[in-house]
């Protein structure tokens, strides 16, 4: 609590040179951390399978995410988008087949400070009594457990809400706030989690548009720096401006592979049905 | 580590003769003969301490009551009720703020209900084998063998629905009801303190238990903050920074029995879902932290608990009833609070900045 207050006005205080120092030091973190790991796949799926039930929402998924790469998934709605991130995520099981995060089995994969997530939160309203920092501060969570957040948590816990432009909301009820600003909340939450891999379920539903492109640059920064990216899209421009793999999915994978060769092929209209190809199109 | 916490929760109330004898036998020794000779159960002499800790606060109430004049402190089974009553306003929002904001209020009845059937069953085992310990007691086992059933059964079906909640609910009542009317020509206890509580009947065996409860709950609520706040506000992304959510939702489960069966003394059965929720929504109103809501909840949850209390005192008025009115009171007055404060707030909005791709480099 008395934490709290001490850093609430600290927010006000803190001047750009102080960002751009930590952000050279962190940086140069990040770079020795990913030499030091081996070039296992982030995520592996081989053959998987699985479905609420009988009928299978998803199969025969066999796919690898390299570190540092930057992947979307498309498909239309009911194509398995969700149902393949909570595999990868290990929040489900497959009936058939193995996931791996990290090199463990998905489903029993417990260091969270590995793994940053963004859901579709927009649309969902809490009405929990819950500051902007609160809600940034949960990132740290898998970093101090039973702890209380030093000040080096509370400065990575500010710089994410400077990051995302909401340095000033930081003392704002998260209820108060539109969906854009919501999702920013959120989005700082993952960076302040300093992972390895962001993983984003629609990220920018509810999210207005000029910042919506800011929002894919910032992800292509933070992919610059070697973060994975894993980015589930319905939004088909974003998708093939800024990611570098795509993976076409329903039910099935109808395409894996650079983004260029993704809009040439034909998975899209093998996927969609030709309305949403045209609409790729104009995307 | 969760799990060796709950080993010692469930240890820790299955069992207090084990974890509490030794300091019993070393602390027991010094008390005043008076205490030993009043009671006569086995739970006796594993509280003795904090038999102890009561008379201390009944002095202490009993010099507040000469200083102040006020002839509502002056009797013993008032400080035992007012000792209570706050620990009541200290837990019951502290729990009920994990539990209203997941939509699960319903959920403090449902174990009030079935914490009845355990009251009964301690009824029972005093009348048939003479167990001689508080019926609340068996109440607290039975309420949290039922918490960790609804939750077991939520994890299974994935959802905690109420209907599955409202089985639950009647089959404890049914279950409770049932055996007290076969046990009735035994029996010489009113079920009726146990329906709507009752200050004069918080026995010091039973304020002890509660100082016990009131112990692990709220340092278990310290000690795992974090996590349930994570949990709280979104299961999904808490479960994917590797908390065990299964876990931490049957520790609150669990917590929520406890806190139940221990404002059941004064609240009663029907009325004791009121503390955990009441508070905690006019807190949600006025509050922008959660942090705030929380201390605030408490507050106005211990004005509650004060203000009913005295006001049924002099009424002559049953005290869980008028508690709950003044909680009701409160969070009428805290959403007119709310209200003017979010027209006062309006006009003063800021600008909201750019997302700066630069210093997002400074995150990782």
């Amino acid at each position: 609590m008395s934490a709290d207050t001490s850093t609430e006005q600290r927010v006000g205080a803190r001047d750009g040179a102080d960002t751009a120092d930590a952000a050279d030091e962190t940086a140069a973190t990040t770079e020795t951390t990913d030499s030091s790991r081996s070039a296992d796949p982030v995520i592996e799926l081989s053959d998987v399978e699985f479905g609420y039930t009988a009928t299978p929402v998803v199969r025969d998924i066999s796919l690898a995410i390299e570190p540092g790469e930057y992947l979307a998934v498309v498909g239309p709605n009911g194509s398995g988008k969700s149902t393949l991130m909570k595999l990868m995520l290990g929040l489900l099981e497959p009936d058939q087949g193995t996931a791996t995060l990290f090199g463990e089995s998905a489903h029993r994969f417990d260091d969270g400070q590995r793994v940053g997530y963004v859901a579709q939160h927009a649309s969902a309203s809490k009405e929990m009594p819950i500051t902007v920092r609160e809600v940034v501060k949960m990132g740290r969570f898998p970093h101090v457990g039973f702890g209380t957040l030093s000040s080096e948590d509370w400065q990575v816990v500010d710089e994410a809400l400077v990051t995302v432009g909401m340095g000033e909301f930081a003392n704002r009820r998260i209820t108060q706030l539109s969906g854009g600003q919501r999702q920013r909340a959120f989005i700082a939450r993952a960076l302040a989690s300093e992972a390895e891999m962001l993983v984003l379920d629609e990220p920018t539903v509810g999210v207005d548009a000029e910042s919506v492109d800011a929002f894919y640059d910032l992800l292509e920064s933070l992919n610059d720096q070697g973060i994975t990216v894993l980015l589930i899209e319905h939004d088909l421009g974003a998708v093939t401006d800024h990611a570098d793999r795509v993976v076409c999915l329903n039910g099935r994978v109808h395409f894996d592979g650079p983004t260029e060769e993704f809009v040439d092929s034909d998975a899209l209209a093998r996927a969609f049905g030709t309305a949403a190809n045209l609409a790729g199109d104009g995307g | 580590m969760t799990g060796a916490i709950l080993t010692w929760l469930v240890a820790a109330v299955l069992d207090p003769v084990a974890n509490l004898s030794a300091a019993g036998l070393s602390l027991g020794v010094g008390l005043p003969e008076t205490m030993a000779a009043l009671q006569s159960s086995p739970l006796d002499s594993v509280l003795a301490p904090l038999y102890w800790v009561l008379d201390q606060w009944s002095g202490f109430v009993g010099w507040i009551a000469k200083w102040t004049g006020l002839q509502v402190l002056e009797y013993n089974f008032m400080h035992r009720a007012i000792l209570v009553g706050l620990c009541i306003g200290v837990m019951a929002p502290l729990i009920g703020t994990f539990l209203v904001h997941r939509q699960l209020a319903l959920i403090g009845d449902a174990l009030a209900h079935t914490a009845f059937a355990g009251v009964a069953i301690g009824l029972f085992l005093n009348a048939t084998i003479e167990l001689g310990v508080t019926p609340y007691l068996t109440a607290v086992v039975v309420a949290m063998i039922a918490a960790l059933l609804i939750e077991l059964i939520s994890e299974v079906t994935d959802a905690y629905n109420d209907v599955s909640m409202a089985i639950v609910l009647s089959t404890g009542f049914a279950l409770g009801t049932t055996l007290i009317s076969i046990n009735a020509g035994g029996l010489t206890v009113s079920i009726d303190q146990y329906l709507f509580g009752n200050l004069s009947t918080v026995t010091s065996q039973s304020a002890a238990v509660l100082l016990v409860l009131f112990a692990i709950i709220v340092s278990v609520v310290a000690v795992t903050r974090n996590q349930l706040l994570y949990v709280t506000f979104d299961e999904t992304a808490a479960r994917v920074s590797g908390i065990p959510v299964d876990w931490y939702n049957r520790i609150v489960v669990m917590l929520t029995a406890m806190v139940v069966v221990g404002a059941m003394q004064i609240m009663g059965v029907i009325l004791v879902a009121a503390m955990l929720v009441v508070p905690v929504a006019g807190a949600s109103q006025v509050a922008r932290s959660f942090n705030e809501a929380l201390l605030v909840s408490i507050v106005l949850a211990e004005l509650a608990v004060l203000i009913g209390i005295g006001l049924s005192y002099y009424a002559g008025a049953t005290a869980g009833g008028v508690v709950v009115l003044v909680a009701v009171a409160i969070y009428v007055l805290a959403v007119a609070i709310g209200k003017v404060q979010t027209a006062a707030g309006e006009e003063s909005t800021p600008e909201m900045g750019s997302i700066d791709v630069q210093s997002g480099s400074s995150s990782d």
